[in-house]
Formats: C-alpha cells, structure tokens, sequence
C-alpha cells in the first residue's frame, strides 16, 4: 500500500488506533479514555444491561457528576429529584461496573473537562471520547478527543472502540504575540467569527504558530474546547514542554518507571513539516482584540469597540435572516455599542473558562472593587482542585468580597440544568461557550466573553473594552 | 430495485443553524429512559410561555400534522451532543431529515437510531422549499435508488455515504458489528500494553 510519509498530527493519532476495518471507509479504532457523567450516559448502561453486555475496560472509563449538580450545596437531591435520580443512577451504575467516580463527596468532583486533565487522564497522543461535544477540549494536549451520543457511549462501554471515518484537516494558524488584554477566549471567538459556526464541519482542527506555542495548557484548553462551536470534530495542539511539565505528577499520569518512554513518544505527536492539510487559515495575533457575542451563535461575534452590525451589512441572505433574528431576540439594535448595555448577570465558569488562570485574570480586574449595583454576579470553579487552590491563593475572599457568589464546581449557568438560570429578557456576560437561544434559561440574552471582561461587566454594570479600562490604569 | 425507506408528509422549517438546545432544551434531559421525548421536541418554539402550542409554528400547523419528513436548512443539529435531540425528533414521528448540512455528532446520532439524513446542495433546498410553499407536500424516499420521488415521475437524487446506507437498509446491530472483531481489539490491546505500558 503506498502510503505518504509526511502526515498530520490528526493522521498520526488515527493510524495509530485502528484496530481494524469495518467496511472500505470505517475503521474501528480503539479508545484510551472514556469519561462518563450523568446526563447521557444512564441509557447506555441500560442498553448494556438489554443486551446482556459488560463494560469492556472499566479501568480506562472514569466517571464525574457535573451537569446538573447543585452548585449551593454537595447534595445530590439539592438541585430537585429528577436530578437526584439521575446522579444516583450514575453511581449505582459505576458501583455496579467498578467504574470509578468522582462523586460529590470526593474532593476532587468537577467539570468533566476539567478534572480530566487535572488528574492526569488527559495525555497526548490517545483517543479520548465523552458523551459531551466539549470533550474538543483535551485536543489541547495533543489527544483526539471528541463527543459522541449515547449510542456510541454504550458502543464505547462494551467494545472500547468505536466506528471512525478518516476526517478532514484544518491548519489554524496564529502567528505573532497577542496584545495585552487578548486572551485565548478572544482568540477563539475571532477564529469562530472569520470561519463561522459550520466552517469547520467535517475536519479536526490544529491549532499551531508562536501565538499557540505561548499558551499555558489552561489558554490551549479554552481553544480547543471552542472548535466545536465552529462545527470541528475535534481541536488538536501538538504537546510540547509546556505539555508534559502540566501532566508530570498528576494522580494519573504515567507511573516514574514509564515517564521517559511516555514522553520520548509525546515528542513524536507533531504534524510533518510538509503535511499537506485539506484547509489552512493563518491569522496574525496582533490582528485580535477583545470579543463579545451580540447574537444567538458564537459566529455572530464583534470586537468589544465596535457597533453591533446592521443585518444589511450581510452579503449573504441566510446571515442577514439569522441577524435580524439575532437582534430582536437580544433585544439589539443595529449601531448600538454593547459598551453601552446594562448587564444583569454575570457568570464565570464552565469548562471554557473556570480554571486557576481564569479566576486569577477575573479577580485582578476585581480586586477591592465591588459589584454594581442590581447586578447578579457568580464565580463557579471548574472543580474541586481549582476551588481549593483558589482559596488558597485568596481569589475567593476578592470575589466575596467585591459581592460574587463563590459556588461548588459545576457545569452551573452554562446550561442551567441546576438551578442557575438566567430569567427572560435579562442579559448574561458569560465566559461559558454557547450564547444560543435559550441555552441559560429560556428568553435569556448570553453575550460571550472571557473572564476578565466578565469580571469588568459585573463592576461597572455595562459591557466594558477591557483594554481601555487597564490603559487608564485600572479605573473602571 | 426500489426501496422505499419512508413516505409522508413534508414540514418545512425555514431556519438555518438549529441548535441542539433548540430541538430539545435541557430541563428535558434529566430523564434516565430513552423515551417520551416527543412532547419536548422544538419545546421552546412549540408551547408559548403559558405552556399552550404556539400557533405560529409550523410543526403545530393544522396542515403539517402527522408529517414524518422535516426539510430543514444549513448546520442542522449543531451544538450539543445529547442523543435526546435525535431521539425527540424520531419519537415525534419524523425518520427523514432532508438539509443543506448536518452538525456531525447530531448526524452520527441520527444514523444510530436509523434514521436518514439527507444532504443537498443549497440550490436544491431552495427547490424543495419552492415546492413546499406550493402547499403540503407527501414525499417517497428511495433509498436504494437514492433518490426524493415527488410523484408524477419527477424526482431528485442524493449522495449517501456506502457504509451508512447499507446500515440503514439492513438494520445491522451497531455494536454487533464491532464486536465480530473482538479477536482484533483483543490483540490491539496486548500490542498497546507492550509498548505503551503506561496507559494500562
Ligand atoms: S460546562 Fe457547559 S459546555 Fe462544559 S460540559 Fe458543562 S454544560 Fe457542557
């Protein structure tokens, strides 16, 4: 079989797990991690237990309780009963399956992306799936990782492996230095807008150039768990030091004796120099600023100075219909400055943007401020580790002290299957993912924004340019 | 040979990019069983505030009633992966998506509860449109000949992956099929722990 030497790191990952071919253009490949959590998992395990099937490798599936948990209170009846049932259902199956799980009593609960990570089941070069399309976000460390339906979680649970077609490639590339106040949040929203919600359907999409290679693995983590949102299979960032230092000492990290050789084979997992993708996009970094969303999908984005546009200042049909929708359900009108709008609500959390490095760059910009009057503002942490650490570094006691509510670690508003909701007509600024119709409670206005624009919204009560705030020297 | 996969009444919905959150919010997914997702379908859209059906829908319209083909615009099912939202959509009756694209998890969903999607360009959604805003439409599918047959003889043809459609024509058993390689996965297994022992 002629085969070209020079392969992407997608191409390197797949070939690597085929454990054989179903049919001309399926393979079966093989699964190295399989996360689980509560919502769509509790059907499979009861299509298992039809079929009289067992969980093939309950070693390689770990389980979380994360959508809709309570984030007031560790108890799992505290976000009503059908949740209840629902989280008890999860345990009763990993007990039942020897699947182990971070529980509400377990130190360590959180977002399932988070956790993954942060316990060291997250390493490069593997096949990660979830039942939840923001599983893209383990791509940061090199890893293809996507979401899959619960169909394929049963698939997954009896076979550890699942049907795959070979998918497109896309080469993002960012060159250049970023400019103050432009986080990865800004980066990914700018990259959404240019390519659209469904420029990436059929491909997985790597994120490359010197911008990328500055992340820390929190920023790679926030950027890949947005390529969905641009329609990705899957985000992917070849690991490199930065990689392996966040993995080395991780519960789950490989054991001391194995270290070397892991690593060796990480250094493996690039993309050739003349891998020949089906797609490429450079983007300069200096080129990007500060983002916000003013519409119901993340594609409808601006800068943060800007006007929101006029639906006529579309070319093409389709995205002047979806605009005028967009505005009359936010409330918007055309040439209106969202630096202009009050805000209601402000929510910092979900597996985009509640990790160590989103806390510390929200609580700088709060620090011995206080929240605005009549604004509702939350700071929920991806998981126990983050909460704790954040403690301890005294994030918490800015954010209770400026008037946040400081909650357990949760997927909270992001979803708002808890009972963290956003109420009609109110307006969110949110550093969670999806700013869709409804998405926070139905009739709720989400405008997408990283952590730091979130924190400077809940202060000064308007949507702020957090670069010109920082200019003047900190005064919001 | 002719295989007709589904007939029925089409419903248009005129809208680009809908959203998983849309084809079933999320108070909805705290249910542990696979089924009585109908009712939560389009929940947002169907039911106004006070809970009554919202009219102006036009899954709700007298004339589309019953309809088992939803004709649908770009990134269809976009958004989340919860396979409620394939679910409510095949217990609400329809079997046939027809779109200009499909979100790719939404889409794999789709095929695993044998249901079909079908992919047109934007010029020929735009005749199916037309045709519809003609008055209510009742559509054969072949799939075999893969083809939409409008009656009177007249028909368009669609591209459907190989693989996928012989799933849907033979009903295969999705993990069934997988698992007649279980030797293979069984020797992959033994060959991944031997040279990369650190993932267990
Ligand atoms: S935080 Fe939001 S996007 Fe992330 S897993 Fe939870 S619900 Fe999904």
């Amino acid at each position: 079989m002629s085969q070209a030497t020079s392969q992407t790191l997608f191409q390197k990952i797949y070939a690597s797990h085929v454990v054989g071919k179903l049919n001309p253009s399926t393979d079966l490949l093989y699964v190295d991690r399989h996360l689980i959590h509560e919502v769509t998992s509790p059907q499979a395990f009861s299509g298992l237990k039809l079929a009289n099937r067992k969980v093939r490798r309950p070693d390689l599936t770990f389980a979380t309780m994360d959508h809709n948990v309570s984030t007031q209170r560790r108890s799992l009846d505290a976000a009503g009963e059908t949740s209840r049932k629902q989280l008890e259902a999860l345990a009763a199956n990993c007990a039942e399956n020897r699947i182990p799980l971070l529980d509400l009593t377990h130190p360590d609960q959180g977002i399932v992306h988070v956790i993954g990570p942060e316990q060291g089941l997250t390493q490069p070069g593997m096949i990660i799936v979830c039942g939840d399309s923001h599983t893209s976000t383990h791509g940061a460390f090199g890893a293809l990782a996507f979401g899959i339906g619960t169909s394929e979680v049963e698939h997954v649970l009896a076979t550890q492996t699942l049907p795959q077609q070979q998918a497109k490639t896309l080469k993002v590339e960012i060159n250049g230095e970023l400019s103050a106040h432009v986080t990865p949040k800004d980066v990914i929203l700018a990259v959404i807008g240019k390519l659209g919600t469904a420029g990436g359907n059929g491909y997985v999409a790597e994120f490359c150039g010197s911008a990328i290679r500055a992340m820390s693995m929190e920023g790679r983590m926030t950027l890949c768990n947005m390529s969905i949102e641009m329609g990705a299979k899957a985000g992917l960032i070849a690991p490199d030091q930065i990689t392996f230092d966040y993995i080395k000492g991780k519960a789950h990290a490989p054991a001391a004796e194995h270290w070397d050789a892991a690593v060796q084979y990480w250094q493996s997992l690039y993309s050739d120099a003349d891998a020949v993708f089906d797609k490429v996009v450079e983007i300069d970094a200096a080129s990007i600023t500060p983002q916000i969303t003013w519409g119901t999908n993340p594609e409808q984005v601006i800068a943060v100075d800007q006007a929101v546009p006029a639906p006529d200042s579309f070319s093409d049909a389709t995205k002047r219909d979806a605009a005028e929708r967009a505005l009359a359900y936010m409330g918007l009108q055309p040439g209106q400055k969202l630096t202009d709008c009050k805000v209601d609500v402000v929510f910092i959390g979900s597996c985009t943007n509640s990790r160590i490095e989103d806390l510390r760059a929200a609580a700088s910009v709060v620090q011995g401020k206080k929240v605005a009057a009549g604004v509702r503002a939350l700071v929920v942490p991806g998981s126990g580790v983050v909460k704790r650490q954040a403690e301890a570094e005294g994030l918490a006691g800015i954010f209770k002290d400026a008037g946040f509510e400081w909650r357990e670690p949760g997927c909270s508003m992001c979803l708002g299957m808890n009972d963290d909701r956003v109420d009609a007509g109110q307006r969110c600024a949110s550093t969670s993912n999806r700013n869709f119709e409804g998405r926070q409670g139905r009739g709720a206005r989400t405008h997408l924004v990283s952590p730091a624009m979130a924190a400077a919204a809940a202060i000064a009560g308007k949507f702020v340019n957090i670069a010109a705030v920082n200019e003047k020297g900190d005064r919001a | 040979m002719s295989q007709i996969f589904a007939q029925g009444l089409v419903c248009p919905l005129d809208k680009n990019n809908v959203d998983t959150d849309q084809i079933i919010p999320k108070q909805f997914l705290t249910s542990v069983s696979r089924d009585g997702f109908a009712q939560a379908m389009f929940y947002d859209w169907r039911y106004l505030a006070d809970g009554t059906p919202n009219p102006d829908f036009v899954v709700n319209k007298p004339e589309y009633q019953s309809a088992s083909i939803l004709l649908t615009r770009a990134n269809f099912g976009c958004g989340s992966s919860r396979e409620h939202a394939p679910w409510a959509i095949k217990q609400y009756g329809f079997n046939v998506i027809i779109a200009e694209s499909f979100a790719d998890i939404f889409f794999n969903n789709s095929v695993n509860n044998g249901m079909l999607l079908i992919q047109l360009s934007k010029t020929n959604i735009e005749l199916l449109f037309n045709r519809c805003a003609q008055g209510p439409q009742q559509w054969q599918i072949d799939l075999q000949s893969q083809e939409i047959l409008f009656g009177n003889n007249a028909a368009m043809g669609f591209n459907i992956d190989a693989d996928i459609k012989q799933r849907l024509l033979s009903g295969l058993d999705f993990i069934g099929s997988s698992e007649l390689l279980n030797p293979q996965i069984a020797d992959y297994e033994r060959s991944r722990k031997a040279s990369q022992p650190w993932l267990g």
